[in-house]
């Protein structure tokens, strides 16, 4: 496979990642309604992603996705990393943005933090011990606020945040690059709606631990 | 010797068809079995390799750069004619023959001359079909500007850099030819010497550069597209690798060299600085178009340009050459600026240079427009000076740039070894005394897709029955011997100069005896010097390292080795030419208002220098008469 | 002033390098940095020493063949110019300036600071060019092309070949110069017809002669001494797709 099939995998499952951040994020806004309603709100939301059959197929899409970008990644940065050059002074920093050139180290903190998500509700969910609440759907709404009383926590969430802000801003506008798009005007409008996009991504989530920690903290 | 042109019969017009109605043809099948070796790379050579290539012979292309796309055709800035008359201003072949003849003032031959018009026209559609992305009107159509000695728009243009657009696309049609195996590329080879059996062209000995090898080549037939020699005046406009050893060594064994002295010193070029400096950058001719040129009427005036007033500053080409002002031709130019300067109306620190003013085309086109068209050109000139030029005039000053002398060649492009053709401006053929701006580029391109194509197949017709040439005949072993010999001669010296030294030495020696203008005394003086500078060279010249590795210091001193050889033949050539000619000025022959002198009683010939067989002898003088039996020639006026 | 230097010694393709020392005096402020190296090695052959191997031909910022990589940046400080056009006016007095040859897979190193580009030359022998033999063009001005598509063309061809944007890609990525190429020819009327193929070969052979990724982290645009855009990369990646789905569905 040539390099640019390669990246185009990385693009590919880039961007669908990003949709998916953007339905995960919608979803998860109810977290930010009065704590009764969000309960209940938010466990029925959870019950429904869980039990709709389209819904599964996505989340192997998603789970496919992942691994895929991540695996992608090593290989690609295996090969970079023989194919450039090193110097003895190296300035070449001063052409480019610093999280361009890191994206692997971002990404990796990313990833990090998926299974540290995953292991905290995505686990406790499905194979944990778990409350019901009052419709009877199992109570995630708990196992969130729960979570999110621990301040190590909600720092790790935050940090992670910024690192996938950084990851978003470089990952949408080099990914719709690697896709094809090279009309100047329409570059330029990816890219600044792919910062909006990473920022409101990111603070939203970032939020949603701190407005847990804050509004439930005795 | 007498020399035969082998000019094809009949009238102007027909000359070129008759000659290719005639010349005989190779069969295809035939053609595989023939080898043809080039050198060089630039717009000629890759252009010949590659058409040579297509029509499905076995070629070899070598180039002493690291890639043929270096080859210092893609330093060419300004353009490249074409008498396509799309500006519909009255141009037409003839017109550009007349033109071109005219600014070579008439030291060139007609039948030549008048081709080179006649097939620019396919030039210009060859290198659009090839992707070079000329300048285009915004109905999509080819756009022209001026530019100097003539009164159409007849040059085509890529911003203002069009010999790099040339030559990529001659360097892309090269490359795939590559790609088919019917060329093979070797980059980092120097021509070290020609081998000759029997007379004719056989091979030729180069030298790895990365490894130091040397290497033999044998062919049916060899080309030498290796440009100019102006590089012998140390600073020049050329690259620094730009050298005349291929021809020079071509010329010891049996080759004939035309007008050596007659180099084109360009007026647009960046002043020196320093003693340091290692070339003098050039700025494109097509500034004129746009571009005042003044000095401050009075001498010795240390007042910055901007604090000069209108008044006070002789518009000197404007004044003396109405009809053509900015755009007199480049050896009227130069010769106008250098007397300006001697006379002490210099500029900048080394009073040295002229005034090149674009206030006024700024007022009246638009800072814009000039930055469309000229951007380049301004950003690289602040990049070497530091200077603004939208806020202050450029400082330019006159530069050694090209070479119209080169190897003599007939109507064929054959030079008087049979089998050595000599293409672009390794020859001296189209641009007589003075070449007309963006001619350069043309020159070599014709040479290599439109004539030679033809003539170096009509010498291969009979070659045929020859056979593969042998690279083991006894002349190889000769001709591998002696460049081993020289090599190591060169590193045994161990003195203590180096070779920069000797070709600053010999540069200017050159620059001040035989270069803008020439005396008798200066000349004679000069071969002296030179012959002395030589001795010095082989006795005391240092170079490092050996023959077996990568060596520049070598490389350099084979070259500058050479140079002296050539400056003393220049100085013969310059000193037995008792006329002033385009950019052959000797102070002798000039009118009373200083304009050059010319003699076509005595001297309406054209110098092929002869080897004598030593550097002790004199060189041989063989002349080739120039006959003009369509146009008369006239004194060369652009008052 | 006067100059600190290490510059980069490596016998041949196989020695090991090391950085060498060396000081200059002397060097005046006008000189390029070219020149700057000139005096040096003058003085290294005066001294009995191996001069410095450096590539240079034409030193008007237009051949390509000059390219070292200065205190970190390939062509030194100056964006968008070329290491001969390079003057020493930018550097302090006292200043230690650290030069090294452009390094990349692709681009093994020769001698000094000489490196081989010869995989650019394989690039474009592998289909950047427009098939046409010598003699097939019909009359130029049958093709038209607007002002905007020639600009364009032009922005893409005025690549030098210099290497400074895989020397200063951190995958040492040649996919800028690949991508000026297949633009400029994909946009041209007069070569269409062959930018499927084209795109494909080029790619194929980029990525054999080992050069790496384009991160789009877009370096090779700033230090690229013609400012070639990095929008030429996208571009490329576009021809890709478009030639990698047509030959899909021919198949």
């Amino acid at each position: 496979m040539n390099t640019l099939s390669r990246k185009i995998i990385m693009a590919a499952t880039g961007l669908f990642l990003c949709f998916f951040l953007l339905i995960h994020f919608l979803g998860n806004t109810q977290l930010f309604l009065e704590p009764e309603h969000a309960r209940l709100s938010f466990n029925a939301y959870s019950h429904f992603l869980t039990g709709n059959p389209l819904v599964k197929m996505v989340s192997y899409v998603l789970y496919a996705s992942i691994i895929g970008h991540a695996i992608y990644a090593l290989l690609i940065t295996a090969k970079n990393k023989a194919a450039g050059g090193s110097y003895k002074k190296d300035n070449r920093g001063r052409a480019s943005k610093w999280y361009s050139r890191n994206m692997g180290v971002l990404g990796t903190i990313v990833l990090i933090f998926i299974v540290l998500h995953f292991q905290n509700f995505w686990y406790v969910y499905k194979f944990g011990e778990i409350g019901l609440d009052t419709n009877g759907n199992k109570d995630l709404y708990a196992v969130v606020v729960a979570a999110f009383q621990e301040l190590w926590l909600v720092v790790v969430y935050v940090i992670a945040m910024i690192a996938l802000c950084y990851h978003l801003i470089h990952g949408i506008t080099s990914g719709v690059r690697t896709l094809g798009l090279f009309h100047p005007k329409y570059v330029r409008w990816v890219n600044i709606v792919g910062v909006v996009y990473s920022v409101v991504i990111c603070v939203g989530f970032a939020a949603m631990p701190l407005f847990i920690y804050f509004t439930n903290s005795k | 010797m007498k020399l035969d042109a082998k000019i094809p019969q009949g009238s102007l017009e027909d000359k070129w068809s008759n000659y290719k109605k005639t010349a005989r043809l190779v069969n295809p099948a035939n053609r595989k079995k023939l080898d043809v070796i080039v050198i060089g790379t630039g717009l000629a050579g890759s252009s010949i390799a590659a058409s040579l290539g297509e029509m499905g012979y076995n070629v070899k292309s070598f180039c002493f750069q690291d890639t043929p796309r270096r080859a210092h055709s893609v330093a060419a800035q300004g353009g490249v004619n074409a008498a396509k008359n799309y500006k519909n201003d009255g141009d037409s072949i003839y017109r550009m023959f007349v033109d071109t003849l005219k600014g070579g003032d008439f030291r060139a031959r007609e039948a030549n001359v008048y081709r080179l018009a006649e097939c620019s026209v396919n030039l210009i559609d060859q290198a659009v079909a090839q992707g070079v992305p000329f300048g285009r009107e915004y109905g999509g159509y080819l756009n022209n500007r001026s530019f100097g000695g003539v009164q159409v728009s007849r040059t085509f243009y890529a911003r203002g850099q069009t010999g790099q657009q040339l030559l990529l696309g001659t360097y892309q049609a090269l490359m795939r030819q590559v790609d088919k195996k019917t060329v093979k590329l070797y980059s980092s080879h120097e021509m070290l010497d020609l081998v000759t059996i029997d007379g004719k062209a056989r091979g030729v000995i180069v030298r790895n550069l990365e490894t130091g090898e040397i290497e033999r080549h044998a062919a049916h037939a060899v080309v030498l597209a290796t440009g100019g020699f102006g590089k012998i005046y140390y600073l020049s406009t050329l690259a620094m690798g730009c050298n005349g050893s291929a021809i020079w060594r071509a010329h010891k064994k049996g080759a004939f060299f035309a007008s050596p002295s007659w180099t084109q010193i360009h007026p647009t070029s960046l002043p020196q600085s320093g003693g340091y400096q290692s070339k003098l950058t050039l700025m494109s001719e097509s500034l004129r178009n746009d571009g005042r040129i003044w000095v401050p009427k009075k001498a010795d005036d240390n007042r910055v340009a901007n604090d000069i007033p209108e008044e006070e500053r002789d518009y000197y080409l404007e004044r003396r050459y109405p009809a053509f002002g900015n755009l007199a031709p480049r050896d009227i130019s130069s010769r106008a600026a250098k007397e300006r300067i001697d006379a002490g109306h210099g500029v900048g620190a080394l009073k040295n240079a002229v005034y090149l003013d674009f206030s006024k085309a700024i007022r009246e086109q638009g800072q814009a427009k000039i930055a469309e068209k000229y951007g380049n050109l301004f950003t690289m000139y602040e990049k070497i000076t530091g200077i603004n030029a939208y806020k202050e005039p450029m400082m330019i000053s006159p530069a050694a740039h090209f070479s119209m002398g080169g190897l003599w060649v007939d109507y064929e492009l054959m030079t008087t070894i049979p089998g050595l053709f000599a293409l672009g401006e390794a020859n001296f053929a189209d641009h007589g005394a003075n070449r007309l701006g963006a001619n350069s580029l043309l020159q070599a391109s014709v040479d290599g897709y439109f004539i030679a194509p033809y003539t170096i197949a009509n010498y291969l017709a009979d070659q045929i029955r020859v056979g593969a040439i042998a690279s083991d005949d006894p002349a190889f072993d000769k001709a591998e011997k002696e460049v081993k010999d020289k090599l190591d001669a060169l590193l045994a010296i161990k003195g203590t100069k180096t070779v920069d030294y000797f070709h600053k030495s010999l540069g200017k020696l050159l620059y001040d005896y035989c270069g803008l203008a020439r005396t008798k005394e200066g000349l004679e003086y000069a071969i002296v010097e030179i012959k002395k500078l030589r001795d010095e060279f082989y006795k005391d010249v240092k170079i490092p390292g050996d023959s077996k590795t990568m060596n520049a210091e070598l490389e350099k001193a084979g070259r500058v080795a050479d140079y002296l050889e050539i400056g003393v033949l220049m100085c013969y050539d310059a000193l037995t030419r008792e006329e002033s000619c385009g950019a052959h000025f000797r102070e002798e022959y000039q009118t009373e208002d200083g304009e050059a002198k010319r003699n076509d009683e005595d001297y309406q010939f054209i110098s092929a220098w002869e080897w004598p067989g030593s550097l002790d002898a004199e060189p041989i003088l063989n002349k080739e008469e120039l006959k003009f039996e369509f146009v008369k020639p006239t004194i060369r006026s652009y008052k | 002033m006067k100059l600190h230097l290490k510059i980069w010694r490596q016998k041949d393709r196989k020695s090991e390098g090391k950085l060498v020392d060396y000081t200059l005096e002397n060097v005046n402020t006008h000189m390029s940095f070219l020149e700057m190296l000139d005096t040096l090695n003058e003085e290294l052959i005066l001294k009995d020493e191996q001069p410095v191997e450096f590539d240079h031909d034409c030193r008007e910022g237009i051949c390509g063949q000059c390219g070292v990589v200065i205190n970190g940046n390939a062509h030194g400080p100056l964006k968008n110019t070329t290491t001969c056009q390079l003057h020493m006016r930018e550097f302090k007095d006292g200043e230690t300036i650290l030069i090294e040859p452009f390094r990349a897979a692709g681009f093994p190193i020769k001698k000094d600071l000489k490196v081989d580009r010869s995989a650019f030359d394989r690039i474009i022998s592998s289909g950047g060019y427009v098939s046409v033999n010598t003699g097939q063009a019909p009359e130029a001005n049958t093709i038209p092309v607007s002002h905007e598509v020639a600009e364009a063309a032009f922005d893409s061809a005025a690549c030098l070949g210099c290497g400074a944007c895989v020397a200063t890609c951190k995958n040492g990525s040649a996919a800028l110069f690949t991508a000026a190429k297949i633009t400029q020819l994909a946009i041209l009327p007069q070569s269409k017809e062959e930018r499927k193929q084209r795109a494909l070969r080029m790619i194929v052979q980029m990525d054999e002669e080992g050069f790496g990724h384009c991160s789009n982290t877009e370096a090779c645009e700033v230090e690229c001494p013609q400012g070639i855009s990095v929008l030429n990369i996208a571009r490329m990646n576009y021809e890709y797709n478009r030639a990698s789905f047509l030959k899909f569905k021919k198949k």
